[in-house]
């Protein structure tokens, strides 16, 4: 047991506050992961997939929580402007971990899709809440699973119905707001049933010059022939940190895209787990970090082939300049019924200074006889002469080092299949690179 | 436009340049020829501010203003271009992108107003007529999956879009099939004007068949030891050599 003792004496001293303001549906668990944090504590360095990221340090401040789910009186739409031209959304808002109450209409159309709070959708669509709920997230063997599903009061549910095409992507920007030192703990339910289709993007900001310290813990539900592609986009600031879990697991005959990208931020642990249970699925796991100063990312995968002829690809690519660490481990494991998976995972970084770090561990785990499988990872540094050779041609050296380390982390970029998003995401991580990014419209530090 | 006084450069620690002085006026060609190793690319990468060189003695000065004081980027901005040797592939970064940054960068360093993009399309497509490069090479990233004689084709798309006034063409001749040296060679004779100079670095005559040189030196360990007209480097095709070599000796 490590820590974790101001959590421990929060949790028995508010119990009742909590579940007073949340549904019983979340109640119903609440107990049994607080049970298994207390057992596990935070995870010490030895713990094979905390073994980067020191989370007992980053959980010992002393941050306020807002259990008591008093309003934010504040219009998100006032201080917040997230400009993707040419990129018609449906736009949500979650301040903190709530569901934003001057949203649009949470049920969408009479094709039954659902877009809402999850405390209200726990009680209203309490059916579809029940069955998946706590399903996928394990809070027997992840600390920060179990800390967020006892803590947790509200988030969001999305619930796509059989066969429904979203035809717009659905854009939550999580906005973290508060006076003090604040803890977030939200929660994130998506239910796609068999041949939905829909594009999510989640982008994380901080208004506020504190210290936030989020937990999220996402999980989606991919039925049989539905087709989900998820991005998440990170520009927070330096006094933030996140630790976000996301369990993903799909049906046969699924596509799945997952594209994280870390653009800003203090500290940032992202552990995405991905199940292939139906046969002929294809998933794609896409990453890009931007990372100096002192920032920190560390993003850890599990891509879990368990039924036979799946395809999974995934690439990860880091940029760490200045003080910066970056660290990534990606666990590729092959059941013993998964014949003829394909599947390739690749991490490339680029250390642009003697003080940065990366630490990298690509694994592969089959048990299966009959499969294509590879996996590599490659830590460098800028090329000089491709530098020397821009300079010649009139680039000044700071220009040819922003190109290159642009250049480096494009082949993510392009992957990202909406048009207008690719387009301002480039331009977002030129923005990043050119040291502009923190002096952004929405950013209430820097005005 | 070009003067270089007693110019002593090293690498690593070791001497390649052991006093050289040479003098390019306006509108002047000079080729550089001399055995391997003599210090020909030395001196072209010393002149464009190559990192690795370092500058022991001597001066250089490029109309008037001293060019061993300036960044690699500021010689290339007062109108010094290099066709490299082994022109260097940079994935991920698309020529338009390539091309607009050093385009940009000079207007700006010129005080210059930036280009609007369509008439920097338009000038790409008017300058890639002169080495008859292919549009689908244009959208690629820089140098990536060329052949050795796309990229010297790129080197000269490159000069013509730059338009300098200097130009050193190292060994822009090797692994040139007779065709590709015939059109970069005439591409390069088309985009001179009176006032553009050249350095033409090569060990064959070939090349300057096509590209009249006004002067040739002859560079050996370091030093030039021998300057003539053209005909001189007709003689080294015929003799080799080691006749100058006897010649320093002596």
């Amino acid at each position: 047991m490590n820590g974790g003792k101001q959590y421990i004496d929060l949790y028995r001293e508010s119990r009742e506050i909590i579940m007073q303001h949340s549904a019983s549906l979340m109640n119903a668990v609440r107990d049994e992961a607080f049970g298994c944090f207390e057992r596990i504590g935070f995870p010490s360095r030895k713990v094979e997939r905390y073994k980067y990221t020191d989370v007992e340090k980053a959980f010992a401040p002393d941050y306020g929580l807002n259990l008591t789910r008093i309003d934010i009186p504040v219009n998100p739409q006032d201080v917040f402007k997230c400009d993707v031209p040419n990129l018609s959304t449906q736009l949500f808002f979650m301040e903190n971990d709530a569901f934003y109450k001057g949203n649009q209409r949470s049920v969408l159309s009479e094709d039954g899709v659902i877009i809402t709070s999850l405390k209200k959708a726990a009680d209203k669509y309490s059916d579809i809440v029940g069955k998946y709920y706590s399903k996928l997230a394990d809070v027997t063997s992840d600390s920060i699973t179990a800390l967020n599903t006892a803590f947790a009061q509200d988030g969001l549910f999305v619930y796509v119905p059989r066969n429904v095409q979203l035809k717009r992507p659905v854009q939550i920007v999580n906005i973290l707001r508060s006076g003090v030192d604040m803890m977030v703990n939200r929660r994130v339910l998506i239910v796609l049933e068999e041949g939905a289709d829909a594009t999510f993007l989640f982008c994380d900001h901080a208004m506020d010059n504190v210290h936030f310290l989020t937990t999220q813990v996402i999980e989606v539900f991919v039925a049989d022939n539905a087709h989900a592609d998820i991005y998440e986009l990170e520009e927070t600031h330096t006094k933030c940190k996140r630790f976000s879990n996301l369990y993903i697991k799909t049906g046969g005959y699924c596509t799945v895209s997952h594209n994280n990208i870390t653009l800003f931020n203090g500290l940032t642990r992202n552990t995405t787990d991905v199940i292939l249970d139906g046969e002929y699925s294809e998933l794609t796991l896409n990453g890009c970090v931007v990372a100096d100063k002192k920032q920190y990312v560390d993003n850890n995968t599990l891509i879990d082939h368990r039924k036979p002829n799946c395809t999974s690809n995934e690439l990860y690519k880091y940029v760490v300049d200045e003080s910066a660490v970056g660290a990534f481990a990606g666990r590729i494991l092959v059941q013993k019924d998964a014949q003829h998976t394909v599947s390739q995972e690749t991490n490339a970084n680029l250390c642009v200074t003697k003080e940065a770090r990366v630490y990298t561990q690509p694994m592969l785990e089959i048990y299966a006889d009959d499969v294509k499988c590879a996996h590599g990872s490659t830590i460098g540094l800028l090329d000089e002469s491709a530098l020397f050779y821009m300079q010649q041609r009139g680039i000044s050296a700071e220009e040819a080092r922003m190109l290159l380390k642009f250049a480096f982390v494009g082949q993510v970029i392009e992957q990202v299949k909406l048009e207008p998003l690719r387009d301002r995401l480039q331009r977002l991580v030129e923005k990043r690179f050119r040291g502009e990014l923190n002096k952004c419209i929405g950013c209430a530090i820097c005005k | 436009m070009l003067e270089v006084r007693n110019l002593h450069a090293c690498i690593n620690g070791k001497e390649i340049l052991k006093g050289v002085d040479l003098t390019i006026k306006d509108g002047e060609i000079h080729a550089l020829m001399g055995t391997n190793g003599a210090g020909k690319s030395t001196l072209s990468n010393v002149i464009v501010g190559h990192p690795s060189y370092e500058v022991t003695a001597g001066s250089i000065t490029f109309n008037g203003q001293n060019l061993l004081e300036m960044k690699p980027e500021e010689r290339a901005h007062a109108g010094i271009f290099l066709s490299f040797q082994q022109p260097v592939e940079i994935p991920g970064v698309s020529m338009v992108n390539f091309m607009r940054a050093a385009v940009n960068a000079r207007h700006k360093a010129l005080g210059e107003e930036q280009m609007k993009s369509t008439d920097f399309l338009k000038l790409m497509r008017e300058k890639r007529k002169f080495v008859e490069i292919d549009n689908k090479l244009i959208n690629r990233s820089v140098n990536e999956g060329f052949s050795g004689g796309e990229k010297k084709r790129n080197e000269i798309f490159q000069m013509a879009m730059l338009e300098p006034k200097f130009c050193i063409l190292d060994e822009t001749d090797s692994g040139l099939d007779v065709d590709a040296l015939r059109i970069v060679a005439e591409g390069f004779n088309k985009l001179r004007t009176k006032e553009t100079s050249a350095m033409v670095i090569t060990h064959y005559q070939r090349l300057l068949d096509y590209i009249r040189p006004d002067v040739v030196h002859v560079l050996l360990d370091g030093r030039i030891v021998k300057t003539g007209g053209a005909e001189l480097a007709q003689e080294i095709e015929n003799r080799g050599f080691d006749w100058i070599k006897e010649e320093v000796t002596e």
